[in-house]
């Protein structure tokens, strides 16, 4: 599928590589982004990088439609592949009954047993597609197909902030408390956004994650060293 | 002592805004920001901030403060209704004229008339570290504005400025038209390919009337459903000021200044920047119909609205006492319900 510019009214241009989630899309997308940050295209406001698309934000006093789809035209040109650097964070999280209030559940579910399920969550090196719904919800793919499932029939009013959770192909973590109908399969004790940093969200788009199983204890541990900023949640550099 | 308005009466929802928050809308911050922008501006412009300086934001109903400063000088706008001051100082200050308060002085905006938001802006602004770059209130999130949260009883609202001088008041030289009676514009798309050709045009001819259901988030809007053509689930894309979403229900959500940065609704059509401030406006209950326009045409429409708005600013006049006085009498005659109902 070619490269579609679409209007979403005059203050947004969708640069859409195609519509499915893929990772050769979601890599594209992320490349493009970047290109333009890098050379700063004027009148764009952001961009918001999704699935399959980059949404450009742009103030129309500044430019227009038509010259931001020829520069962006010109950037698509050189749309060649570079091994590039991406952060791997190791989350903390624990799938222990009293943080995991749908994991036996989802066990039953895919029928795999709760280490099964467990393992296949913690040995999958997932991407960060895109964060929305909330600040700093990373939707994360793609999951072993074992345990992909629909999302709950019945979604939860509150789900507290930190739950670990899985529906379709996708992983997320709540960052605040809000309502959700993904399965909750663990915890963290990490913050993920807080708002009065300047940097926000600990993720962005393009960011691989990997989750790290620990205790009940360890958890109480690191909830209270991340309370007073005494904890670093690991992160290395890797080729991505 | 600093210098504050003490919340007497917080109305429905009342919350500080700017012109908005950019720059985190990657991860997941809603840009936020008045409903109605152009209002936003011209209340500040008639007490002589920035474009850019906090006020408050007041949806469907106005609050009642008491001046704990010095002196203070405020200014109404977006609405046909007018400031109410108590005390010995009685009077009635319409929307659009700006005006001095001195320590003690207690005031309110009665109702919102027409309009489903207004704005009153501050000399000097609200005195808020920012958040991510913006004073803008995003309860959703708890960001920005005061604790994250719309005004509450007894809160307090902190002045940058604990005293304005005495100045001859400045008044609108005619109400800013936006054009309140004409169908809101749109572009279509950008998944009008989602819709039968028969959705598209009953979108473009039928009468929607605003949810009681609606917020800063998203306007809902009642009416005749519209008809899916490939279903009701798309891979989630981005989502700006404006964007109409139609879930699988087929009522058309319009989505605000608050709106979520992604979404996986089809959306039928984006609300042109111009008339953002029109449907803002807009209140539950009231009806809507849509119009299309090409993206070029609507990036002239803004350029010429903001042209307008500039010209608006620039031709402020000195506001004399007869002023106040006319619309005092105007303002009784047609606001008497609402006053009614106000104190009933």
């Amino acid at each position: 599928m070619d490269v579609r510019f679409l209007s979403a009214g005059d203050t947004a241009m969708v640069v859409e590589f195609g519509d499915r989630i893929d990772r050769v899309l979601s890599d594209r997308v992320l490349r493009l982004g970047a290109k333009v940050r890098a050379v700063k295209v004027p009148g764009v406001v952001e961009m918001v990088p999704t699935y399959r698309s980059l949404m450009v934000h742009y103030d129309p006093l500044e430019t227009d439609r038509v010259s931001l789809e020829r520069q962006f035209g010109v950037l698509l040109k050189d749309d060649a592949v570079s091994a590039g650097e991406a952060r791997l964070w190791r989350i903390p999280a624990c799938y222990e009954a009293a943080h995991a209030p749908d994991l036996e559940d989802v066990a039953q579910r895919t029928g795999l047993s709760i280490a099964e399920v467990i393992r296949l969550h913690t040995e999958t090196l997932f991407h960060i597609y895109m964060i929305g719904f909330v600040p700093g919800y990373p939707y994360m793919g793609d999951l072993p197909e074992a345990l992909v499932l629909p999302r709950r029939a019945d979604p939860r009013i509150r789900v507290p902030a930190g739950s670990i959770a899985i529906a379709s192909t996708m992983t997320a973590i709540y960052p605040i408390e809000s309502p959700g109908g993904w399965h909750l399969i663990s915890n963290t004790p990490i913050r993920l956004f807080d708002g009065a940093l300047p940097s926000p969200a600990l993720f962005s788009p393009g960011d691989k994650v990997r989750f790290e199983s620990i205790s009940a204890s360890q958890f109480d541990d690191i909830r209270q060293a991340s309370a007073i900023g005494a904890y670093n949640v690991p992160c290395e550099s890797i080729a991505s | 002592m600093t210098s504050v308005l003490k919340v007497v009466n917080p109305g429905i929802h009342t919350t500080v805004q700017d012109l908005g928050r950019t720059g985190f809308q990657y991860v997941g911050v809603p840009v936020s920001g008045p409903l109605d922008r152009i209002s936003l501006r011209l209340a500040n412009a008639l007490v002589g901030n920035a474009p850019t300086t906090p006020a408050l934001e007041m949806l469907l109903q106005g609050p009642a403060f008491e001046v704990v400063a010095d002196s203070v000088r405020i200014a109404l706008a977006g609405c046909n209704s007018a400031i109410d001051v108590g005390g010995d100082h009685a009077r009635t200050v319409p929307s659009g004229t700006s005006v001095r308060l001195t320590r003690g002085d207690t005031f309110r905006v009665v109702q919102l008339g027409d309009s489903a938001c207004a704005y009153l802006a501050i000399e000097g602004g609200i005195d808020l570290t920012p958040s991510l770059g913006s004073a803008s209130t995003y309860v959703r999130g708890r960001i920005g504005g005061i604790d994250g949260l719309a005004l509450k009883s007894g809160d307090s609202v902190p002045l940058k400025q604990a005293t304005v001088v005495e100045r001859p008041e400045k008044t609108l030289a005619q109400p800013f038209n936006l054009a309140l009676d004409q169908p809101v514009r749109v572009v279509l798309g950008p998944q009008a390919d989602f819709f039968t050709e028969a959705a598209i045009a009953t979108f473009l001819s039928a009468e929607y009337v605003v949810s009681v259901q609606s917020d800063r988030m998203g306007f809902r809007l009642e009416g005749m459903p519209l008809e899916h053509a490939k279903g009701y689930n798309i891979v989630s894309d981005g989502i700006v000021t404006g964007s109409i979403q139609v879930p699988g229900s087929g009522l058309p959500i319009v989505l605000m200044a608050d709106a979520q940065t992604t979404g996986g609704y089809p959306k039928i059509a984006t609300v042109i920047s111009a008339d953002i401030p029109v449907l803002g406006r807009r209140r539950p209950g009231r009806t809507v119909s849509f119009a299309a326009v090409s993206v070029g045409e609507a990036e002239r429409l803004r350029r010429e609205q903001e042209a307008a708005l500039h010209q608006c600013m620039e031709s402020l006049r000195v506001a004399d006492a007869t002023v106040a006085m006319d619309v005092a009498s105007l303002y009784t005659e047609n606001l008497i319900s609402g006053v009614v109902s106000t104190e009933a």
